[in-house]
């Protein structure tokens, strides 16, 4: 008897290969996801290691060396590889430490985002008919408003800072969430393992977060994917505009208000904040691309 | 059909009454007295303060405040600038034309550039040109456009002199408002030169207000065609002996067209928010610019009714793109 179920056990993952293993099969057919993945995990590592890999420290001014190229422009020294700004800060320092916010705000808004969203479309799609209408309502005013605006006048209300700006961006993100969570639990619930889970005896709270939140999680990663780089993008806007991350925090958005007035003088402060941005979405995007390909059932048949 | 448009119109108009509420709200949950903030630093008398407060209706209940707010949206009144005292209705429609001209520009700009590269991307599906051409579009989605603004400035401005870099129109022309639209006034004046310079003056925040647009429409145009290319109806054509432009341009792109139309309605939302960094960059004296502005201004009423108008245009128009995609395809009516 032993004997059998052991046997059993170990025919089980031959046979069958794990939910992770299926995934990176799908996934590292597309070779621009895999190259997004490693460029984000590079993004990662140095917003982690930030205080370590940085030459300077982001705020010191180094008086004798301001708006100085990069090393490889006349007038550039390998002290400054990416030059300095108007105050003589190093760029590269400040770029290193920037990813750190990025990140942060990235991950804190997503979290945020998708807490309340998945939880406000679970109530939305097993609730009563009147409560779904006043959610999905209240979703649709929230919707009607360009979120860049939405959250400028919010962290307007608020008090210009970076953490208002998170709540603000995290707030019109999250009816994407709300509507992708209602959609699938709609769809799922008419299916029979539901109905079978509700004969079993199976209480509303078990069926929504158990039974039914998992068959619903892949558009929600996906999405989640696609909302980190979207937070990251409007967090640099408000950045940008004044509203988010107030100087002098190396925050790449920020940085780039600061440097608007340089633009026709020192081309490098304004380029490289915005460089970093763009590749950092670029690669979330990428990721979230080949997310969608390998965690989507209609494509994986064709 | 009937009963679609009403039951879209249905939910038209409590959102409507929402997006009121929540406009109205900001200038009341706002930390600090409007009234306090638009005395400025000289202060005022206790007798001044109570006779704005009770002008702008601050002593009332919040719920009859509301009630006066709301019916006076109704007329068309969404009260008067703190700062330059002018009616904010007539406000945003001096300044209204401005963003739409960019905005028109910008949305030309991307289908002009985006429907024939998300159409030869399907048809050489997998080949160079395909990957080429979508992963620009993919850069160009991801693209912060604050920052792609600047880059063009210091090229197209600053290296190579052939642009402007803020404003609508040079200084030497003046002429006066017919129509709005700097491109048609400029014509209409007869000036040698003026629609010179309102292109000139156009063309680098079309292109940055533009691109995002531009890059959605390139993915969508692409996967709409795919999709189509492999429907019964194409091989049928394909088996009749059609030639390729034919099937096509004239089979495949035609009901390709119905997605790739939603996203250019829908796009109206993105393009307005993008026309606030846009503006504010090149200083286009537009709706995002004056939204901007008035917020650092604190302009309170400005905000509250700039806010509300670009939340109603955003609903107009797609409720307008939902019932014309009802006209178009009937099985969206039933559901």
């Amino acid at each position: 008897m032993a004997d059998a179920s052991s046997q059993i056990a170990s025919t089980v993952p031959t046979r069958r290969p794990g939910r992770l293993r299926e995934f990176w099969t799908y996934f590292k057919e597309n070779r621009g996801a895999v190259m997004g993945l490693y460029v984000f995990i590079a993004f990662v590592f140095v917003a982690l290691f930030a205080d370590l890999i940085a030459p300077y420290d982001p705020s010191t001014q180094f008086r004798s060396a301001i708006l100085q190229p990069p090393v490889w422009q006349d007038g550039g020294t390998w002290g400054f590889p990416l030059g300095t700004d108007a105050l003589g800060r190093d760029m590269l320092s400040r770029l290193i430490h920037g990813a750190r916010f990025s990140f942060f705000v990235g991950i804190v808004v997503v979290v945020v985002a998708a807490t309340g969203g998945i939880f406000l479309g679970l109530v939305a799609g097993f609730a009563p008919k009147w409560l779904d209408t006043l959610i999905m309502r209240l979703m649709d005013i929230v919707l009607a408003f360009p979120s860049l605006l939405l959250a400028l006048v919010l962290v307007a209300v608020l008090g210009p800072s970076l953490l208002n700006a998170m709540i603000a961006i995290a707030l019109v993100l999250q009816p994407h969430y709300v509507r992708l969570t209602r959609a699938s639990v709609l769809n799922e619930r008419t299916k029979d393992y539901v109905i079978a889970s509700r004969v079993a005896g199976a209480g509303p709270l078990r069926q929504m977060f158990l039974t039914v939140l998992p068959n619903c999680l892949a558009p929600i990663i996906v999405q989640a994917a696609l909302s980190f780089s979207t937070a990251i993008l409007d967090a640099a806007a408000l950045g940008f505009l004044g509203m988010g991350a107030q100087p002098p925090t190396p925050e790449w958005g920020t940085m780039l208000a600061d440097a608007r007035e340089f633009v026709l003088r020192a081309w490098w402060v304004v380029t490289f904040p915005g460089l970093a941005i763009l590749v950092t979405v670029l690669a979330i995007n990428l990721m979230g691309d080949g997310l969608r390909d390998a965690l989507d059932p209609k494509l994986k048949r064709s | 059909m009937l009963k679609y448009l009403l039951s879209r119109l249905a939910t038209f108009v409590p959102t409507f009454l929402g997006v009121c509420i929540v406009s109205f709200g900001f200038i009341r949950v706002l930390p600090g007295d409007p009234i306090i903030v638009m005395a400025g630093e000289r202060g005022m008398t206790q007798e001044r303060y109570e006779a704005l407060s009770q002008q702008f209706g601050f002593d009332r209940p919040l719920p009859i405040q509301f009630w006066e707010y709301f019916t006076g949206v109704l007329q068309g009144d969404l009260g008067r600038s703190f700062v330059t005292n002018r009616p904010v209705w007539d406000e945003f429609f001096s300044l209204f034309p401005a963003t739409l001209e960019l905005s028109l520009c910008a949305i030309i700009f991307a289908i002009v550039l985006g429907l024939p590269a998300g159409i030869i991307a399907a048809v050489y599906r997998g080949k160079f040109f395909d990957r080429a051409l979508m992963s620009t579009a993919l850069v160009g989605y991801s693209m912060p456009i604050f920052w792609w603004a600047l880059l063009l400035i210091i090229v197209f401005s600053g290296n190579l002199g052939w642009t402007p870099v803020s404003g609508r129109m040079g200084l030497m022309y003046f002429f006066d408002d017919v129509t709005g639209f700097m491109l048609i006034d400029s014509l209409l004046s007869g000036q040698s030169g003026a629609f010179k310079s309102a292109v000139q003056h156009l063309i680098l925040p079309s292109i940055v207000l533009g691109t995002i647009p531009l890059a959605v429409i390139a993915r969508q145009t692409r996967s709409a065609m795919l999709e189509v290319l492999s429907e019964d109806y194409i091989r049928t054509a394909r088996a009749k002996g059609l030639s390729p432009g034919r099937v096509n341009g004239l089979h495949a792109l035609r009901n390709a067209m119905i997605p790739v139309i939603t996203v250019i309605g829908l796009s109206v939302g993105t393009l307005l928010a993008g026309a606030i960094l846009t503006e504010t960059i090149f200083s286009w004296p537009g709706i995002g610019k004056w939204m901007v502005d008035s917020i650092f201004r604190r302009d309170y009423p400005v905000v509250q009714g700039g806010l509300l108008m670009i939340a109603v245009i955003v609903m107009i128009v797609n409720l307008i793109v939902d019932v014309l995609y009802g006209l178009i395809n009937p099985k969206i009516r039933k559901r």
